[in-house]
C-alpha cells in the first residue's frame, strides 16, 4: 500500500506541514477493496456501539460520564491498521472507539459501561476507566492530558525493554494544553522515544472552541521546540490516517523518537451525554456529516469502485448490529458485582 | 584588619566537612573567584573560592584535617600592607572556632529538652464573631446552593472591582456546573476568564495576580482537577505570607465541586476536606445549605488568605432559605448549630449533613434526641462549638464522606478527647467513606459512600442503645 498524493476529500486545511523534510504527510494511502471492506465495518461497529451506548444512558443502564466517539471513527481504525503485536494505545475519557478498534470485546466494554461484573474491569472503573493487558490497551483515563505521560512511559518501557514497539498516545486539542503534555514532549524527544502522539483535533474541548484556548492553533506544530515533527491529517479519511499511521510508526520503530498527528476529525454528539452543545450551530454539525462523514466516504467508495453491492453492505451492518445488539442484552442481563468486590485490587 | 576565612557549609545540612587540599599556599596572592582549598563532605568534593582579595597570611587548619566544623576560621586573609607578624589572628581564630561551638549548642538546647520548657509562641486566637443578627421580619427567599453561589460572586464583584472569575468554561458556557451563569453578561471578559484546560498554569496566574493584591476567585472544574494544580495552591498560595515575612500574601478563592457526584468513578470522586485541612496558611471552607455558602463566599472572597471552598454537585440544585439582606456576609471559623438535643452530638459538614439530618429525624422516633452541629468551615476548625456540646451530651459522632484515614472526623476525635476527655460517657465514633477508590458499579458505589443506617447505628452505639 504505498502511499500516493491526492486532493484532499476535506475543504479543511490538510496541507502537509512537514517540521523535518522527511515527512510527506497530507498523503492518501491507497485502499485494496479488503482494507476498506475492514475499515467500513470497524467503523460501523464503532458508531453502531455508540449509539447503543447513547441509548442505554438515555435509559438509565449507564450512568455518569459518557462520552461519544462518534465522527472520530476514522481515526483510530486508520491508526490501528499500522500497528503491529506488542504496540501500546492508551487514550482519555473518550475510549469506547479505541477499545472496540483495539479489539476489546464489544460485550465487555458495554458491560463495563453499565458497571456490571462482566465488564473488562468487573463493573469497578466505567466509561472512563478501562483496560486490557491481553491487548495492551492501557485506559481508558479520567484526567485530561495524564495519558500523555503515561504513553510516553510506556515508549520508555519499549525503548527500555529494547523491543521494536511503540505507544500510541491519544488526546484532545483541550487536552494539548496541559503542562504535561511538554514536559512529556520535552522528555520523549531527549530520549529518542517511539511514542506516537495524536492529538484528536475535534474542535472542540467541552464548550470551548479551539482558537478560544489555543495560541497555536497548529497543533502539528505543537512539538516544534523540542524538535518533534508533526504534521496534520485529514481525520475524516481513513486512508489519510493509515498513510500518516505508517509514516509515524516507521519513524518511531527505526529510532527517530517521537512524532506527532494532528488528526483533524469532528465530534458530532455533545461533550458528554449532558452536553447540550450550544456553543455551535446545528448547520455546522449537519455539514461536517452530510460532507465529510468518515464511515460514508467509505461507503460510497466500496459502492463506486463495485467492490460491495448495497446488500452486502446490508449485510455487514446487520453483522455488526448484530454484535452490538448481543453486547447490549449481555449488559443489560449480566449482573452486577459481588459486593465483596468492594476492596479487592486495592493493593497486591 | 585581616579577614578571616571560614569553613563554608555546601548544602544545608552540611555540619562537618574534611579539609583535603589547600590550592594556595601562605604568601600566595588570591583574587576572588580563586580556587583555594578542596573541601570534602560526605556527598561531595568541593573547591572553596575566594571571596576577597589579598594574601593568604596563615592557614590555620591544615589539610587533611576531618570534622572541621561549618564556619570555623581556616586561614586568614591579608589585605594590602598587612603583615601576618603583626596580626594577632591565630588565637582570635581559636575563640571564634571555640565560641561558635558552644553558640550552635546552646541555640539547639531549648528544643532538645521539649517543649515543656521552651517558651512556646502563643498561637493567634481564634476569636471569630459570631453570625451576624437577621433582623425580625426578614425576607427569606428559597434559594439553590447553585443561585446562592452566584449571587455571592455577583455582590462581590459589583462591590470591589479586584474581584474576577477565571476557569474552565466559566465564562461563554456559563460554568460547567451553571454557577457562573449570567456573570459574562454581567461583568463581561475581562473579569469572567475562560481558561484553557491548564489547571496547574492558571491556579499559578491566579496565585500571582493575588500577590500583587487582585482578589481572583479560581473556579476547578471539579476539584479531582485540582490536583493537577495542587503544588501552587500549596506552595505559593498557602506558603507566600509566611515566606515573605508577611509583606505579601495570596487573597484568592479556589472553589468548585468537590467529593463524589454520581456514578463518575475513583478519578472524579474524592472530598478533599482533609487534604486541605492539613495545611497552614490556608482556610476551609465546605457549607452544606445555600445561606452558608453564599455568606461564607462572600467572606471567602474577602478574606485575605486563600480559601478554598468545596462545592458539592449534588447539594447544587437544592433549595434553602436565604435571608433578603443588603450584605449577608458569615464568619469563616464558625460552626452553626443545626439542630439543639441533649443525647448525643453529631458532628458532620457539607454532603455529610445530608446523611446525618436524615439520621437524626430517625433516631428522634426513638427518642434519641441528637444536636447537630454543622461544622462549616473545617479550617480554622472550631473546636469550642464541639465541645461546648459534648459537655452536654457527652456523646460525639462525625459524619463525612471522605476517606476514613486522617480524616476531619479523626481530627476532631483527637482533639475532643484530649480537651473534653472527662466529659465523654463514650467512645468517639467517626462515619466515612470506605476506604477503597470509589467503585463505577452502582451497588457497589452505594456500598462505598457512607448510608444513613451507619449513622443511626453510630450514634446508638454511642449511646449504648
Ligand atoms: C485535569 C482535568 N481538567 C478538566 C477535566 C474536565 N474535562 C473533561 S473532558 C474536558 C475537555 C477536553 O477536551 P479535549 O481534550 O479537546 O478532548 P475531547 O473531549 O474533545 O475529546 C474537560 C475540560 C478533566 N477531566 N481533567
Ligand atoms: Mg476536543
Amino acid at each position: 500500500m504505498a502511499p500516493r498524493k491526492t486532493a484532499s476529500t476535506s475543504s479543511r486545511k490538510t496541507a502537509a506541514k512537514p517540521a523535518k523534510k522527511d515527512f510527506t504527510g497530507g498523503t492518501i494511502a491507497e485502499f485494496s477493496k479488503e482494507d476498506d471492506l475492514h475499515a467500513y465495518r470497524e467503523m460501523l461497529l464503532i458508531r453502531r456501539f455508540e449509539e447503543k451506548a447513547g441509548q442505554l444512558y438515555g435509559m438509565g443502564f449507564i450512568g455518569g460520564f459518557c462520552h461519544l466517539y462518534i465522527g472520530q471513527e476514522a481515526v483510530v481504525v486508520g491508526m490501528q491498521l499500522a500497528l503491529k503485536e506488542g504496540d501500546q494505545v492508551i487514550t482519555g475519557y473518550r475510549d469506547h472507539g479505541h477499545m472496540l478498534a483495539c479489539g476489546m470485546s464489544a460485550r465487555g466494554v458495554m458491560a463495563e459501561l453499565t458497571g456490571r461484573r462482566g465488564g473488562l474491569s468487573k463493573g469497578k472503573g466505567g466509561s472512563m476507566h478501562m483496560f486490557s493487558k491481553e491487548k495492551h490497551f492501557y485506559g481508558g483515563h479520567g484526567i485530561v492530558g495524564a495519558q500523555v505521560s503515561l504513553g510516553t512511559g510506556l515508549a520508555f518501557a519499549n525503548k527500555y525493554r529494547g523491543n521494536d514497539n511503540v505507544s500510541l498516545a491519544y488526546f484532545g486539542d483541550g487536552a494539548a494544553n496541559q503542562g504535561q503534555v511538554y514536559e512529556s514532549f520535552n522528555m520523549a524527544s531527549l530520549w529518542k522515544l517511539p511514542v506516537i502522539y495524536i492529538i484528536e483535533n475535534n474542535r472542540y474541548a467541552m464548550g470551548t472552541a479551539v482558537s478560544r484556548a489555543s495560541a497555536q492553533t497548529d497543533f502539528s506544530q505543537r512539538g516544534a521546540s523540542f524538535n518533534i515533527p508533526g504534521f496534520q491529517v485529514d481525520g475524516m479519511d481513513v486512508r489519510a490516517v493509515k498513510a500518516a499511521a505508517d509514516e509515524a510508526v516507521e519513524h518511531c520503530r527505526s529510532g527517530k523518537g517521537p512524532i506527532i498527528l494532528e488528526m483533524q476529525t469532528y465530534r458530532y454528539r455533545g461533550h458528554s451525554m449532558s452536553d447540550p452543545a450550544k456553543y455551535r450551530s446545528k448547520d455546522e454539525v449537519q455539514k461536517m456529516r452530510s460532507e465529510h462523514d468518515p464511515i460514508e466516504q467509505v461507503r460510497a467508495r466500496l459502492l463506486e469502485n463495485k467492490w460491495a453491492s448495497e446488500d452486502d453492505l446490508k449485510q455487514i451492518d446487520k453483522d455488526v448490529r448484530d454484535i452490538v445488539a448481543d453486547s447490549a442484552d449481555f449488559a443489560q442481563a449480566d449482573p452486577e458485582p459481588d459486593a465483596s468486590e468492594l476492596y479487592t485490587d486495592i493493593l497486591l | 584588619m585581616p579577614i578571616e576565612i571560614l569553613m563554608p557549609a555546601l548544602s544545608p545540612t552540611m555540619e562537618e566537612g574534611t579539609l583535603s587540599k589547600w590550592v594556595k599556599n601562605e604568601g600566595d596572592a588570591v583574587k576572588s573567584g580563586d580556587v583555594i582549598a578542596e573541601i570534602e563532605t560526605d556527598k561531595a568534593t568541593m573547591e572553596v573560592e575566594a571571596v576577597d582579595e589579598g594574601v593568604i597570611g596563615k592557614i590555620l587548619i591544615a589539610a587533611g584535617t576531618e570534622g572541621v566544623k561549618v564556619n570555623t576560621a581556616i586561614a586568614v586573609l591579608l589585605q594590602d600592607g598587612e603583615s601576618a607578624d603583626a596580626m594577632a589572628v591565630p588565637k582570635a581564630a581559636e575563640k571564634q572556632a571555640e565560641a561558635a561551638g558552644p553558640k550552635v549548642e546552646e541555640a539547639e538546647k531549648p528544643t532538645q529538652q521539649g517543649s515543656a520548657a521552651a517558651p512556646v509562641p502563643a498561637q493567634p486566637k481564634g476569636e471569630v464573631a459570631a453570625d451576624p443578627d437577621i433582623p425580625a421580619g426578614t425576607e427569606m427567599v428559597s434559594t439553590t446552593v447553585r443561585e446562592a453561589l452566584r449571587d455571592a460572586m455577583a455582590e462581590e464583584m459589583r462591590r470591589d472591582e479586584d474581584v474576577f472569575v477565571m476557569g474552565e468554561e466559566v465564562a461563554e458556557y456559563q460554568g460547567a456546573y451553571k454557577v457562573t451563569q449570567g456573570l459574562l453578561q454581567e461583568f463581561g471578559a475581562r473579569r469572567v476568564i475562560d481558561t484553557p484546560i491548564t489547571e496547574h498554569g492558571f491556579a499559578g496566574v491566579g496565585v500571582g495576580a493575588a500577590m500583587t493584591g487582585l482578589k481572583p476567585i479560581v473556579e476547578f472544574m471539579t476539584f479531582n482537577f485540582a490536583m493537577q494544580a495542587i503544588d501552587q495552591i500549596i506552595n505559593s498560595a498557602a506558603k507566600t505570607l509566611y515566606m515573605s515575612g508577611g509583606q505579601m500574601g495570596a487573597p484568592i478563592v479556589f472553589r468548585g465541586p468537590n467529593g463524589a457526584a454520581a456514578r463518575v468513578a475513583a478519578q472524579h470522586s474524592q472530598c478533599y476536606a482533609a487534604w486541605y485541612s492539613h495545611i497552614p496558611g490556608l482556610k476551609v471552607v465546605m457549607p452544606y445549605t445555600a445561606a452558608d455558602a453564599k455568606g461564607l463566599l462572600k467572606a471567602a472572597i474577602r478574606d485575605p488568605n486563600p480559601v478554598i471552598f468545596l462545592e458539592n454537585e449534588i447539594l447544587y440544585g437544592q433549595s434553602f432559605d436565604v435571608p433578603k439582606m443588603d450584605d449577608f456576609v458569615l464568619p469563616i471559623g464558625k460552626a452553626r448549630v443545626h439542630k439543639k438535643g441533649n443525647d448525643a452530638t453529631v458532628v458532620s459538614f457539607g454532603i455529610g449533613m445530608t446523611y446525618a439530618i436524615k439520621a437524626i429525624a430517625e433516631l428522634e422516633k426513638d427518642g434519641i434526641d441528637v444536636e447537630l452541629i454543622d461544622l462549616r468551615t473545617i479550617r480554622p476548625m472550631d473546636l469550642p462549638t464541639i465541645i461546648e456540646s459534648v459537655k452536654k451530651t457527652g456523646r460525639l459522632v462525625v459524619v463525612e464522606e471522605g476517606y476514613p484515614q486522617s480524616s476531619v472526623g479523626t481530627e476532631i476525635a483527637t482533639r475532643v478527647m484530649q480537651q473534653a476527655f472527662d466529659y465523654l460517657d463514650a467512645p468517639i465514633l467517626t462515619i466515612a467513606g470506605k476506604d477503597v477508590p470509589m467503585p463505577y458499579a452502582a451497588n457497589l458505589e452505594k456500598l462505598a459512600l457512607p448510608n444513613v443506617g451507619e449513622v443511626v447505628q453510630a450514634v446508638k452505639t454511642v449511646c449504648y442503645k
